[in-house]
C-alpha cells in the first residue's frame, strides 16, 4: 500500500517536471515561431540580419549571436584552464590543510548571485579596462569574457576537483611506482582518467556562462553592433531578451521569444559538440 | 676472552659475506604511521637473483615493509622512518632521487592496476616517462616486456585495445610486463595472485620462477604453498617484527621458532 503510494508520488513528481519543461519549451517555440510561420518574416533575415530596430520593424540578431559566441568561447578559453589547474592544485598538490579551507570556499563562490559578479565587474573590471586600455567605455566584450570566466570558475573547479579526487589511488601509485614524477602522473594518468568528469565540469561551466544575463547586462555595454574587437561594446542574446521583454509587445515580443529559441538551440549545439569531443577523446 | 674473539671474528666474516651478496640490506628499520608503530627494528638481507617471500598474519607489516623498499610509504602523510635500507651500497633514504630508485625497484600491486589506456601505452608508459620517444625502440621494449611476462602471445593482436578489457590474470601479467619494461633490478610484489583464479595464479608463479634468473624478487603472500613453491628465502613477520628468516625449506620443514611453526602449519591467525 505504502509502496504503491510512494511509487505514485515519484511518478507524479517526474511527470510534473517533464510536463512543465515541455510547456516552457512549447510556449517559447510557439511564440517565437509565430512571426515566421504566420506573419511572413524571413527566418534567414532574422538570423543573419545586421540591424535590430523594432520600431522600424527590423529584427536582425546576427551581431548578438556573434557576441554570445565570442563571449562564451572567450570565457571558456580563460575559465577552463584556470579552473582545471586550480582543481588539480587543490586535489593533488596543495597540502590537505590548505585544500580543506580553499575547496569549501570555492564551492561557496558558486552560490553567489550572479548580479554580484556583475557588480564586481562593473566596479573593478570595467574601470580597470577603461584606464589601462585607454577605452572610452570599459563595458566591452572583454569585460563580459572576464566576468563570465570568473563566474564559471567555482563550477569548473568544484566539479573537476571532485572528478580528480575520484580517480582511484591505485592509478597514482602505479604511475609513481614506475618512476614517474608527480606532475607526470597528474597529466598522463590522473587527468586522463578523470576526463569525463572534467568534461562535465566544462559543460556545466559553459551552461553557467552562456545563459548568464544579469551580470552580463552590467558590463556588456549593450551596443547593437557586430563586434570586431575585444574592446567593442556588445549585446549578447540573453541581455537582448532581458532588456526589452519588459516593454515589448506584438511582433517585437515574439521576436524576443525567437531570440530565446536561438539561445536554446545554441546551448544544445554546444553541449552536443562538447559531448562529441569528449567521446572522441575516449577512444 | 678467547671465545669473545672468536665470536667477533665470526661476526666480521658474516657481515662481510652479507655485504658481498646482499642486494638489499635492511638494518634496524622502524616505521611509524603517525604515533602508531608498524615496524620494529626490522633487519633483513635480501640476496640478488633470489625470490624472497614475506609471510605473516594480516596487519603484521608485510606491505609496509615492502613499500619501504621503493619508498612508496613517502606518499602517506605522517609516516616516519628510521634505520637504514641500503640497496647496492646506497642508502635509499639518503638520496633525493626517488625516481631513479623506483626505476631500479619495480612494483606489482595486489590488485591489477593497469591504467585506462591501451595495453601498448600501459607497457610503454614507464619508458616514455624516462624520455624514450623512438617508436622503434618502444615497440621493442613493449614486445620484450610482454614476452618476459609470458603474455605476448595472448595480447599481441590487441595491443592497441584497452588494457581493462583483459581478464584479471592477464592484467596482472601485463602489470608485471609494465614493471619489466623499466628494466628494473628488483621487483616487489604485494600478494600478486590474491585476486586471481588458480590457473592464472599458476601462470604467475611460473613466471616468477622464470624471472628469478634476471631479477631480485621480493614477494608478499598469504599462500603458504605459494611461498614454498616460488621462494628461496622466507621471512616470517609478526606484529611488525621479523620472527624468523631463513631458507624457505627450513622455514617450512624445521622452523626454529614455535610461532613460525604455528603459523606455517596453520595453527595460528
Ligand atoms: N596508511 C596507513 N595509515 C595508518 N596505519 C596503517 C596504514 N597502512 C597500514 N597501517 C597499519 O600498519 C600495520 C601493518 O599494515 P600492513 O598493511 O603493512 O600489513 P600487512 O602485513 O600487509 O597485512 P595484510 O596481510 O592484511 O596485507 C597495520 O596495523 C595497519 O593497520
Ligand atoms: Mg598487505
Amino acid at each position: 500500500m505504502l509502496e504503491k503510494l510512494s511509487a505514485r508520488i515519484f511518478l507524479f513528481c517526474a511527470l510534473l517536471s517533464v510536463v512543465s519543461l515541455l510547456l516552457i519549451v512549447g510556449f517559447v517555440f510557439y511564440k517565437g515561431s509565430h512571426p515566421f510561420v504566420a506573419e511572413g518574416y524571413s527566418f534567414f533575415d532574422f538570423i543573419f540580419g545586421m540591424d535590430w530596430v523594432p520600431s522600424e520593424d527590423k529584427f536582425g540578431i546576427f551581431p548578438m549571436i556573434v557576441a554570445s559566441l565570442f563571449a562564451t568561447i572567450g570565457a571558456l578559453i580563460i575559465g577552463v584552464p584556470v579552473g582545471l589547474f586550480t582543481a588539480i592544485f587543490l586535489a593533488e598538490i596543495a597540502p590537505k590543510r590548505v585544500a580543506k579551507i580553499i575547496s569549501p570556499a570555492v564551492q561557496l563562490l558558486a552560490g553567489i548571485p550572479s548580479v554580484l559578479y556583475g557588480v564586481f565587474g562593473l566596479a573593478i573590471i570595467v574601470p580597470f579596462l577603461q584606464n589601462n586600455l585607454g577605452l572610452v567605455k570599459g563595458q566591452s566584450l572583454l569585460a563580459v569574457i572576464l566576468v563570465l570566466a570568473i563566474m564559471m570558475l567555482p563550477t569548473v573547479v568544484t566539479v573537476a576537483e571532485t572528478a580528480i579526487r575520484a580517480v582511484p589511488k591505485m592509478y597514482r601509485e602505479g604511475s609513481l611506482a614506475l618512476g614517474a614524477s608527480q606532475i607526470g602522473t597528474i597529466f598522463k594518468v590522473v587527468v586522463p582518467a578523470a576526463k569525463s568528469g572534467i568534461m562535465a565540469a566544462v559543460v556545466l561551466g559553459l551552461g553557467r556562462a552562456i545563459g548568464e544575463t544579469m551580470a552580463v547586462i552590467l558590463v556588456a555595454g549593450n551596443s547593437l553592433i557586430l563586434p570586431t574587437s575585444l574592446t567593442d561594446s556588445v549585446r549578447p542574446l540573453t541581455t537582448n531578451i532581458a532588456l526589452e521583454m519588459g516593454y515589448a509587445f506584438g511582433t517585437h515580443q515574439e521576436m524576443l521569444f525567437a531570440t530565446g529559441i536561438v539561445l536554446f538551440s545554441f546551448i544544445l549545439l554546444l553541449n552536443f559538440v562538447l559531448a562529441k569531443i569528449s567521446s572522441k577523446g575516449g577512444n | 676472552m678467547g671465545t669473545t674473539v672468536i665470536e667477533r671474528n665470526e661476526e666480521v666474516r658474516n657481515s662481510k659475506q652479507t655485504n658481498e651478496t646482499a642486494k638489499i640490506n635492511v638494518k634496524d628499520l622502524d616505521l611509524f604511521y603517525g604515533d602508531k608503530q608498524a615496524l620494529y627494528k626490522v633487519s633483513l638481507d635480501i640476496h640478488e637473483k633470489e625470490v624472497t617471500a614475506l609471510i605473516g598474519p594480516s596487519g603484521c607489516g608485510k606491505s609496509t615493509f615492502l613499500r619501504s623498499l621503493n619508498r612508496m610509504n613517502d606518499l602517506i602523510d605522517g609516516v616516519k622512518i628510521t634505520g637504514d635500507i641500503v640497496i647496492d651500497n646506497e642508502n635509499i633514504y639518503e638520496t633525493n632521487d626517488v625516481i631513479k630508485l623506483r626505476t631500479k625497484v619495480g612494483m606489482v600491486f595486489q590488485k591489477p592496476n593497469l591504467f585506462p589506456m591501451s595495453i601498448y601505452d600501459n607497457v610503454a608508459y614507464g619508458p616514455r616517462m624516462q624520455g624514450i620517444k623512438s617508436k622503434k625502440e618502444l615497440n621493442k621494449i613493449v614486445e620484450e616486456s610482454l614476452r618476459g611476462a609470458a603474455i605476448w602471445d595472448e595480447v599481441k593482436d590487441r595491443l592497441k585495445t584497452s588494457a581493462l578489457g583483459l581478464s584479471g590474470g592477464q592484467q596482472q601479467r601485463v602489470c608485471i610486463a609494465r614493471a619489466i619494461a623499466m628494466k628494473p633490478e628488483i621487483i616487489l610484489m604485494d600478494e600478486p595472485t590474491s585476486a586471481l583464479d588458480p590457473i592464472s595464479t599458476l601462470k604467475v608463479e611460473e613466471l616468477i620462477a622464470n624471472m628469478k634468473k634476471d631479477y631480485t624478487i621480493v614477494i608478499v603472500t598469504h599462500n603458504m604453498q605459494q611461498a614454498a613453491r616460488v621462494s628461496d628465502k622466507t621471512a616470517f613477520f609478526l606484529n611488525g617484527e621479523i620472527i624468523e628468516y631463513d631458507e624457505t625449506n627450513n622455514i617450512f620443514s624445521m622452523p626454529k621458532d614455535q610461532r613460525t611453526e604455528d603459523y606455517v602449519t596453520g595453527r595460528f591467525g
